[in-house]
């Protein structure tokens, strides 16, 4: 390794070598020729990996080209009318279509039948009590194993104190505690930053719900004052539900749904 | 003050002997009061009111008016509303009076005929300022024109390569500028539906709305603005066929309006209306405010620049001269001395109310709705501002303090367009659900529901004379509706 910048230097203090420019045009010159000739003769994997690497180069420029070629020529913007119009004030919106919508009722109304939620992710696959629990062994010979830790994210309330070691029956890791969710609302296509109130519901269970355990599917309360939403009154609405939409113990984030 | 005391004691002497007296201070609209405090009697109702103001003001012909107290008309006689609010009478009472129109409109409450002819869904419709003429635009390419004496289609207007989003009529009647979705705009010439020239390209996406210059600063009429989902504004010369382009919005412009005193305003996706002086395409302004798309824009004096000099007297001038005075005082009357206001809805479910040349702070923040706000529409008087949203609801606000007076709720779907009545005392909305409703400001109720339609209605206007109401939609036929 250079412990300098000495070329540079040296560049500096003596100038370049007098024909300098013209090596530097003829190795330009040659690289093609140079190219070629080792493509041809490379055998076996450096011989796929040129190839590709050309294909690449070559699908690139082709795609360049044909960039530069739309913006010259004049190309009559979709000249073909089309069925179902809508004025300018629906354009920009997304509007699924009409049979969607009420096939969608129909599934909501079973839905609400069965008593059901209707969450953007209705089915997550359970997560079985040694996965969710780490056994810890105490006592002098580590012999007693009534204490577990939890190995997934926990939400833990701002008052919270740890009881003492003998009584603490689950361990939520502090680096595995979080305070925040990335919040998307599903309409306005914007993502928060928002503090968790609450776990309203772990799909796994009432324990993990009342442990603050948040895994994928669980349903969190936050907190959205900040959104400005407000109620039919008029009062700004600051609690609601989101529903978690990665595993937050693999990202060391959580990423919401808000539920509207 | 000799007058006060004139009515004074002639209404004291009648009842003398029963009567309470409260102290009274008449104010009119904007705080300023009408003559001094005075007594009045506690068993007079409006129409007692209504004398008593028309004598103050010294009214040639009598204004019909309406009065409130702390923003709730007094529709019962002021005993009675001082039992149940039980005001106290050390103070004086300020009650504003607030002139009313001195014509009514019929209720619409029948449909006098469905006309087909477009081969695709009806994007807009729009009478013209003196109501006389009706057009509509649609997705299949074409603008029409519609005969309003015989209901039946007068001419077929095809130029336009793909779907007509937007169409506006020149406050003078002498034009009709529509906008389409490959973003050409084309004058056409109501009196022979013929094209007027050559069509006007320069935008590079669709349109999203168009603005005639008030005839009081310039008749007759030349300039219009347009906007478009590429982001400019563009101000056309019908004559010259010249173009001022207005860019800086970083996104799609969706509302463009020509105010009355000289400037154009464009609300944008970008969350921000900019403000724009005309002659250079100068930005003169920026409101901030918003904190998503900007989809609606209205002014206070709106629909009086949009019907120019024809009242409802339904008088025509010869001259464009003679049309820009009156204009001009039409337009000076229903301003008064109050500076434009400007109210903006937006898909934050928010709508703010701004006045552009005192403050680029909003005056007051609206919230209530909880879908996005699709279309604002301040009543001819100025007095109210209407909103429908996506949540199936209309509010009705008050236009000078913007606080919220009542919700009309009855739509089964998303509210797209409304339109007032030109005495500001009904209003009307078209929904989703493919209704019609109109409903009544003063009482707050729904007045008729009109069905009819067999799909989502996408457009309404109610024309300027009140004669009749038209309405477009998704299945094809432009409905005529009648009192």
């Amino acid at each position: 390794m250079p412990q300098n910048e000495y070329m540079e230097r040296h560049r500096r203090e003596h100038g370049r070598r007098f024909d300098h420019e013209e090596r530097i045009r003829k190795k330009e010159a040659r690289k093609a020729h140079k190219h070629s000739k080792q493509a041809q003769q490379a055998i076996g994997i450096k011989g796929k990996q040129i190839a590709k690497k050309n294909y690449a180069e070559k699908a690139q420029m082709k795609r360049t080209l044909a960039m530069h070629d739309e913006s010259t020529s004049r190309r009559k913007a979709d000249d073909n009318v089309q069925e179902g119009a809508v004025p300018a004030y629906l354009l920009d919106r997304e509007n699924t279509t009409r049979a969607k919508i009420l096939s969608n009722t129909i599934k909501q109304k079973r839905k609400e039948k069965a008593g059901k939620w209707d969450v953007p992710l209705p089915k997550v696959r359970p997560v079985a009590e040694d996965e969710m629990f780490k056994v810890v062994r105490t006592g002098k010979r580590k012999t007693k194993q009534w204490k577990r830790m939890v190995t997934k994210a926990t939400f833990v309330g701002p008052g919270f104190t740890r009881k003492p070691p003998k009584y603490e029956r689950f361990i939520r890791p502090t680096g595995l505690r979080f305070t925040k969710a990335h919040v998307t609302h599903p309409e306005l296509k914007c993502t928060f930053n928002l503090e968790i109130i609450g776990v309203k519901k772990n799909p796994n269970g009432p324990m993990y719900t009342s442990l603050g355990v948040i895994t994928r599917g669980s349903i969190i309360e936050v907190n959205v004052s900040e959104l400005g939403l407000v109620t039919p009154a008029g009062k700004v609405v600051w609690g609601k539900y989101a529903q978690v939409t990665n595993n937050p113990e693999n990202d060391g984030c959580i990423n919401a749904v808000l539920l509207v | 003050m000799e007058i006060d005391t004139v009515t004074e004691a002639a209404v004291v002497e009648e009842k003398r002997t029963t009567v309470n007296n409260v102290m009274c201070l008449l104010t009119d609209q904007d705080g300023g009061p009408i003559g001094a405090p005075m007594y009045l009697p506690q068993n007079i109702g409006p129409q007692q009111l209504q004398l008593i103001v028309n004598q103050l003001l010294n009214n040639e012909e009598k204004l019909p008016y309406a009065f409130y107290i702390s923003d709730e008309e007094l529709l019962v006689p002021l005993e009675t509303y001082l039992q149940k609010h039980k005001v106290s009478v050390e103070k004086a009472l300020p009650i504003v009076c607030q002139p009313q129109a001195v014509f009514r409109i019929r209720p619409v409450n029948r449909c006098s005929a469905t006309i087909s002819g477009h081969g695709e869904a009806v994007l807009s419709v729009a009478f013209s300022p003196d109501g006389r003429q009706l057009a509509s635009g649609s997705g299949d390419t074409t603008v029409r024109f519609w005969d309003l004496g015989t209901q039946t289609p007068m001419y077929t207007c095809t130029g336009h390569k793909n779907w007509v989003l937007c169409i506006a009529w020149s406050p003078d009647g002498k034009y009709l500028v529509s906008g389409s979705m490959s973003g050409e705009l084309i004058c056409w010439d109501p009196q022979t539906g013929k094209q007027l020239g050559n069509a006007l390209t320069g935008h590079k996406k669709w349109i999203t709305g168009i603005s005639w210059e008030p005839v009081h600063l310039n008749a007759p009429c030349r300039r219009f603005v347009s906007a478009s989902k590429d982001g400019d504004a563009r101000i056309w010369d019908v004559s010259l066929k010249k173009c001022i382009v207005l860019c800086g919005h970083t996104l799609a412009v969706t509302c463009v309006k020509w105010g009355g005193d000289g400037v154009i305003y464009t609300g944008s996706q970008d969350c921000t209306i900019k403000v724009w002086e005309t002659t250079e395409g100068k930005l003169i302004r920026e409101l901030k405010g918003h904190g998503h798309w900007v989809n609606s824009l209205a002014l206070s004096t709106e629909y009086v620049l949009r019907t120019g000099a024809f009242d409802h007297t339904g008088k025509q001038y010869s001259s464009p001269d003679e049309m820009k005075k009156v204009a001009l005082e039409r337009y000076n009357t229903t301003r008064g001395t109050a500076p434009e206001r400007l109210v903006s809805g937006s898909d934050d479910f928010t709508m703010f109310l701004w006045e552009p040349f005192i403050n680029k702070h909003p005056k007051t923040r609206m919230t209530g709705h909880q879908q996005l706000v699709n279309h604002v529409y301040f009543s001819p008087d100025g007095q109210w501002i209407a909103s429908a949203s996506f949540d199936k609801s209309v509010k009705i606000w008050n236009g000078t303090t913007g606080k919220f007076v009542t919700a009309f709720r009855g739509h089964v779907g998303p509210v797209y367009q409304i339109s007032w009545s030109a005495d500001s005392r009904l209003l009307l909305s078209g929904s989703k659900d493919s209704t019609l409703k109109v409903w009544d400001i003063r009482t707050r109720k729904l007045k008729q529901d009109l069905p009819g339609h067999a799909d989502e209605v996408f457009s309404v206007d109610w024309s300027p004379d009140g004669e009749k109401v038209a309405s477009g939609g998704k299945d094809k036929v432009l409905k005529l509706w009648m009192g």
